[in-house]
């Protein structure tokens, strides 16, 4: 590769020294027997791993993983802890010599296949020289907006997306059925039983002036993630994310039968089932107007699009297609996590109400 | 360019993948368990990602090559790659893996609460998220079952 440009050599830097860091996190994770520390350093691990990707120019998935894997999974991974154990059992060394070597050999064998892969930074590779650059030429005539990844995701691959929403909702739906929708949990209290608050309190003043602040904040941003992701990055998984992260601070400190109250857990199991109807009733809509499933060429019937303001340079299907669907993944997206916080949350409360304190190892330290 | 500069990420995404697979293997703590595959999915993430920079591209959302923004970018390549390479007088990276690890990685959040939703199942039923407690009480509890068939038929 004839070095296209010297700046490339800092950014090689960069790239290496954060990839060293997520090494340096892993092994630290494979290390540690206190769950809870692990569960932590799964969130600076996620937070290197987000820079990473904004250094890779994948600006979209980074600002998912700073909010999944920062944000979500660690509130997720704290409520299973808090429901089950948070130390693991020793592990002798001998125990460890067959999935070591396994690792090892395995390992081995990639890093000897990986020679086959092609140059990192390669443009001419087939990954990048052929699909991939012709969604690049063609979004702006096609689909005219301005963030490529959100027309691949909304519109050439709109199809994928409907099924990875589907999976997202069924995820849900599964941790509800296993863990139920923590309604018991809201019911206790209005029974007149004592709830177990997994809350701040009613002392912490600071927390909860500040969470009445940044609540309202937090959804406006959501919102402006939900509608800018046609110019910039964002989109409704990363919205739906954000939006959750609201409902969920706000249980943290309110508690979570005010929470309930808020957005009662039915609400949200409707509202996730409802994300996956309109995205795939969108779908449906163009093949009511003569085209095929989820075209959004042929989303208004034919002839109203040429009457809509400005036709003639934007392509109105694709534009309020794609919004339709990235409302659609709003709903289910934000929904599912919800329901899978109550899931854990109502879970952690009635566990806690009916253990009460004679396991210690089920508690947090 | 030689192997250990063009193929780093590659190296690593290798050693993150093991190294979440390692912690699978090893321990019996469920938890600790999905702690590790969702290491070794982040590892797959690496490997796309990786895949898809170009050298000297820019995110992936277009800009007016005749803008501020664009001449800043393109002049900072060498104009015959951008005229290869460039799409419209810029080059950007892949945008085709980052929609594919932006869905996963969401996808990855929701099954790993179902993994964790079955270990605390699993605690309920068993009292224990290490798996050879659990295998213990099965193996006890079968036995117990064979002793009361047993026992039953001697009468």
């Amino acid at each position: 590769m004839s070095g296209p440009l010297a700046m490339l050599d800092v950014g090689a830097i960069i790239n290496g020294v954060l990839l060293v860091m997520l090494v340096v996190l892993m092994c630290a994770i494979a290390r540690v027997r206190n769950l809870l520390t692990a569960i932590l350093l799964m969130g600076v691990y996620s937070l290197v791993m987000a820079v990473w990707l904004t250094v890779m120019d994948a600006a979209d998935v980074a600002f998912t993983e700073a909010v999944v894997g920062a944000g979500v999974s660690t509130v997720v991974l704290l409520g299973a802890i808090l429901l089950t154990r948070s130390e693991t059992a020793a592990i002798s060394w001998k125990a460890m010599i067959a999935p070591g070597l396994a690792v090892l050999v395995v390992g081995g064998l990639l890093v000897f296949a990986a020679q086959d892969l092609p140059d990192f930074g390669d443009p001419a590779s087939p990954a990048n020289a052929y699909v991939g650059k012709l969604y690049l030429e063609m979004t702006g005539g096609d689909i005219g907006a301005a963030n490529v990844v959100t027309a691949v995701l909304g519109s050439y691959r709109g199809f994928d997306t409907l099924g990875e929403t589907t999976v997202i909702f069924a995820a849900g739906l599964g941790v509800a059925l296993m863990l139920g929708f923590g309604e018991r949990a809201m019911s206790d209290r209005e029974r007149g039983r004592m709830p177990v608050n997994v809350s701040a309190g009613e002392d912490h003043v600071v927390l909860r002036v500040m969470a009445k602040l940044l609540i309202p904040l937090i959804v406006l941003y959501a919102f402006y993630v939900q509608f800018h992701g046609d110019l910039g990055p964002g989109g409704g998984f990363q919205a739906g994310v954000i939006m959750a992260v609201a409902v969920i601070l706000h249980a943290l400190v309110f508690g979570l039968d005010a929470t309930m109250h808020a957005v009662r857990p039915g609400v949200a199991r409707a509202i996730a089932a409802l994300g996956v109807l309109v995205y795939a009733g969108v779908g449906i809509a163009n093949i009511v107007h003569g085209g095929t499933f989820l075209n959004y060429d042929y989303l208004f019937p034919p002839g109203v699009e040429a009457r809509l303001p400005d036709a003639a340079h934007h392509n109105w299907g694709q534009h309020f297609g794609i919004m339709a669907i990235e409302a659609g993944v709003l709903l289910t997206v934000a929904a599912t996590m919800i329901t899978v916080f109550y899931g854990f949350a109502g879970r952690s409360a009635e566990a806690v109400a009916v253990v009460g304190g004679d396991d210690t190892h089920g508690q947090n330290p | 360019m030689s192997f250990v500069t063009s193929h780093f990420n590659y190296v690593v995404v290798i050693v993150l993948m093991m190294g979440g697979l390692f912690i699978t293997f090893s321990t019996g703590n469920l938890i600790k368990r999905m702690i590790g595959l969702a290491i070794f999915q982040t590892s797959v993430g690496v490997l796309y990602i990786s895949l898809g920079k170009v050298a000297g591209g820019t995110a992936a959302i277009t800009i007016e090559a005749t803008s501020e923004a664009g001449r800043a970018l393109s002049s900072k390549l060498d104009p015959g790659y951008v005229a290869q390479y460039g799409v419209d007088g810029v080059v950007y990276s892949n945008p085709l893996p980052h929609v594919l690890i932006l869905t996963a990685i969401v996808v990855g959040v929701s099954t790993l609460a179902v993994g964790l939703a079955i270990a605390v199942r699993v605690r309920e039923a068993y009292g224990t998220v290490e798996a050879g407690e659990i295998a213990a009480a099965d193996q006890a509890a079968i036995a117990q079952a064979d002793r009361r068939k047993s026992g039953g038929r001697g009468r």
